[in-house]
């Protein structure tokens, strides 16, 4: 058992942790422009595969690592263009539409994979975002490891949540942004376009899911394959909510995730297969719900979340 | 032409054949008038007569079909907000545009700067301050709109506008959702505006405030202007005529004759639940052919007493009874069943379903009845019969019985609340602040309507914290304080005055009067 407490003391672990929760931080940084601004994304999972496609093929191609980055988060853009087109001037479901992203965007990806690659059978890895190290704060044990010992892209993870938070609260744009999610009609009443700004949320947000999905395929896997995103995104709009869409409190969340993933790896081999290891990977989702139940019952909604906003109607 | 200084009157806003039309309704028909420098202009109408409609052109809400604005002689380009913010019009709508979330200097600031400056202004906070004290809009900046009374609300409101050196403010029924103390300071707050030379547009249908505060009055009536009057040449009669376009008769009260008590409280009591008032033993006998009326201060168990014959709310102890027979397993259904008709005080959270059609609202307490249902399937037609039959009988403007209900103005949505009611002949009928927020021709419509169900038998409950409401139907008076009824005192009985005393709670002025 002192072992199974142990591990939460090892640096590794701590270094695992952040990794996991890097993109998990840019696509939940994301999701919660956009909801901020009124629009639920479900696009988000579909988005993120694109971006994991789009920056590894851009370096396959022989595009170099930021290029890629840029790539990811352009394709991700023009997915958020097309999600907030159906959704806010045309104001259809918020639903449907993002799952039809999401399928669309999915689909889409892995058809252009086949094309451009119909011959590979396992899947060509590039040379990814290499680890670098902050000089001295990365001595610092466990924690200076886990968090100043690591690839620029998630340096760049904590930086948007600066980022988000700054704009969202210190700026003219972010009154707007938050009034748009809450009263569009205040938007409005101020001479404020609130179509423009709705739509400019998504596709920004939009952009960071996908840079969130590029993490994976250039700083983590190092290759593109099927099914990599596998249900991050979803878990996302959960950490969302769990932040009770405030940026700091979103990204404890994705750590916290992170964490209960990087320990349930470690448990499974601790366990020498006696326990069947699908318990283990059940574990971040039951303690993710658990948290869930416990820190957003009293989460206050975006109160224009989900309704479309037509000018002019009663 | 560019404004000089002169003797004459300058003119801030001239509205130039302004004509709009939602799909076959005319909501304003070719109106035009200018608006002068320091000077309040009433915009005088019933519900849906287009004041609202016309104030949202002016604003860049809707686009008109044809007409123009011009504000301090520069043409308006039509269907933008933006444009009337610069040209430094301001408006207090009705339903207050404002985001929750977010702080009330927050909110005053939006949109005020360039949206990518890098930072807020934070010399904000001073002048919204410097504002607020020199035209008693006391708020505090840093407060969080959500946390906001209605009236705190409303002063942010008006700090939008001057924040933004609004000349010409706009305020659309700022007084529906005020006290009578908050109006008051209100148009304190109007009069040091206009002293310092903005000019105001006054959206009202309540004539006292009409000929309180403006300089000139506008009436419209079905979309067009009906007459304009200087308020000091006018009188209130003349306004009211103008409005609803005949004179209003005050409602003919013919002598009760009264019947077999229909409705009997025994010692009714609610629970105890938070800090709202319960009932305590209450006991009440509404009897056939009168009307009872309700007096008291609000929030004093008119809630409590309403749920509770409504059905709402099962008694925590006491008999019910309805027409000699006690009814045990106290419901909504039941109290439907026993003959109770029910006009809540809220028509749009309580009353209606306002995303559902006419039709579906007026068969709802009813939809299980042979008259609309055949072998569990709704029959569709007699519903749509029914609502049509209601739209005829009770003069109801709406486009058809499908429309959805929450497209009606207030008045015609209760005159269907009222049909609805009345329709079944009702034996007991709850009327809980049965004309809140209608115009004068809804009002007297309500009244007679409610007048005709008494002279024909029934028991009529009428609940109302206007006072001269209750003095003008009822024909037995009972005043509520903290759950407790008065004695009941006829008509005429007792004097506005000791009425008042009881509903403050002085017990012993009921020992005088009994």
């Amino acid at each position: 058992m002192t072992e199974a407490l142990e591990i939460l003391f090892t640096a590794s672990f701590w270094v695992a942790a952040i990794r996991i929760a890097s993109p998990l931080i840019f696509a939940t940084m994301g999701e919660l422009i956009c909801e901020r601004a009124g629009v639920l994304n479900l696009g988000i999972e579909g988005i993120m595969t694109v971006g994991a496609f789009a920056g590894w093929f851009t370096v396959y191609s022989g595009g170099d690592l930021w290029t890629g980055v840029l790539i990811a988060a352009l394709a991700g853009a023009a997915f958020g263009f097309l999600h907030a087109t159906l959704t806010v001037p045309l104001g259809l479901s918020q639903h449907v539409v993002g799952i039809g992203i999401t399928l669309l965007a999915t689909s889409l990806t892995y058809f252009t994979y086949r094309l451009a690659l119909p011959e590979v059978t396992s899947p060509p890895k590039i040379e990814p975002f290499a680890t670098l190290p902050i000089p001295g704060l990365a001595r610092i044990p466990i924690i200076g490891e886990a968090l100043f010992s690591q690839t620029p892209l998630t340096y760049l993870a904590f930086v948007s949540v600066v980022l988000v938070a700054w704009v969202l609260y210190k700026t003219p744009l972010g009154l707007a942004i938050r009034a748009a999610g809450e009263n569009p009609s205040a938007v409005e009443a101020q001479g404020i376009s609130v179509t423009a700004i709705r739509m400019g949320a998504v596709m920004a947000g939009s952009a960071l899911m996908a840079v969130g999905g590029a993490f994976l395929t250039m700083s983590a896997f190092n290759s593109f394959f099927f099914n990599m995103i596998n249900g991050r995104g979803w878990i996302c709009i959960a950490l969302v909510v769990f932040g009770s869409w405030r940026p700091g409190k979103a990204l404890i969340g994705a750590i916290l995730f992170a964490a209960f993933d990087a320990y349930q790896v470690r448990l499974q081999q601790l366990s020498g297969g006696v326990v069947p290891y699908q318990v283990f990977l059940m574990l971040p989702y039951i303690l993710s719900i658990l948290a869930l139940v416990l820190v957003a019952r009293r989460a206050t909604y975006p109160k224009a979340l989900m309704i479309p906003y037509q000018k002019g109607e009663r | 032409m560019s404004p000089k200084a002169s003797t004459e009157v300058e003119t801030v806003l001239r509205l130039t054949d302004i004509t709009k039309r939602f799909g076959p309704l005319t909501a304003n028909d070719a109106i035009s008038f200018e608006l002068a420098r320091g000077e309040v202009i009433a915009l005088l109408g019933e519900n849906g007569a287009g004041k609202t409609t016309l104030m949202n052109i002016l604003f860049g809400h809707y686009v008109a079909d044809e007409g123009t604005v011009e504000a301090f002689g520069e043409l308006l380009p039509p269907g933008d907000p933006r444009a009337a913010l610069d040209a430094r019009i301001g408006m207090v709508h009705q339903h207050f545009t404002l985001a929750d979330n977010m702080t009330v200097e927050e909110n005053i600031t939006l949109g005020t700067q360039g949206l990518f400056s890098p930072k807020l202004d934070h010399t904000a906070r001073k002048r919204i301050v410097d504002l607020s004290t020199n035209f008693g809009l006391s708020v505090n900046p840093r407060a969080t709109v959500a946390s906001l009374s209605v009236g705190e609300r409303q002063r942010v409101e008006i700090l939008k506008a001057l924040y933004r050196d609004a000349r010409i403010l706009i305020l659309d029924e700022p007084t529906a959702v005020l006290t009578p103390a908050e109006a008051d300071a209100l148009f304190r707050t109007l009069k040091l505006l206009v002293q310092n030379g903005l000019s105001i547009i006054f959206i009202s249908h309540k004539l006292h405030e009409v000929m309180a505060v403006s300089d000139r009055v506008l009436v419209l009536r079905a979309g067009r202007l009906s007459g304009e009057r200087k308020t000091a040449e006018t009188n209130r009669q003349e306004l009211a005529a103008l409005m609803v376009g005949q004179e209003i008769a005050p409602p003919q009260v013919a002598p009760p004759r009264p019947g077999a008590p229909l409705l009997v409280f025994d010692k009714v009591s609610t629970a105890r639940r938070g800090t709202g008032a319960f009932l305590d033993r209450v006991s009440l006998t509404l009897t056939g052919g009168e009307i009872t009326g309700l007096a008291g201060v609000s929030g004093n168990g008119q809630a409590a007493l309403a749920a509770v014959m409504s059905g709402v709310e099962a008694p925590s102890g006491g008999t019910i009874s309805v027409g000699g027979q006690t009814v045990s397993d106290w419901s909504p259904r039941t109290a439907l069943a026993s003959g109770i008709a029910r006009i809540p005080e809220d028509r749009h959270a309580v009353g209606s379903i306002g995303d559902m059609s006419v039709t579906e609202n007026v068969i709802g307490e009813r939809y299980r009845s042979e008259r609309f249902s055949k072998r569990g399937l709704l029959d569709w037609k007699a519903a749509r019969d029914f609502a049509e039959q209601l739209i005829h009988d009770y003069d109801v403007k709406c486009p058809s019985p499908d429309a959805r209900i929450r497209l009606l103005s207030g008045g015609n949505m209760q005159k269907l609340i009222l049909g609805r009611a009345l329709d079944p002949d009702p034996i007991v009928i709850l009327a809980n602040q049965p004309t809140r927020g209608l115009d004068v021709g809804a009002v007297s419509y309500v009244h007679n309507r409610l007048l005709a169900a008494r002279d024909r038998g029934a028991a009529i409950l009428l609940i109302s914290e206007d006072l001269e409401e209750i003095l003008a139907l009822s024909d037995r008076i009972l005043v509520i304080s903290k759950g407790k009824l008065s004695t009941p005192s006829s008509r005429g009985e007792r004097s506005v005055r000791e009425l008042g005393e009881l509903m403050a709670g002085h017990a012993e002025a009921a020992s005088h009067a009994a």
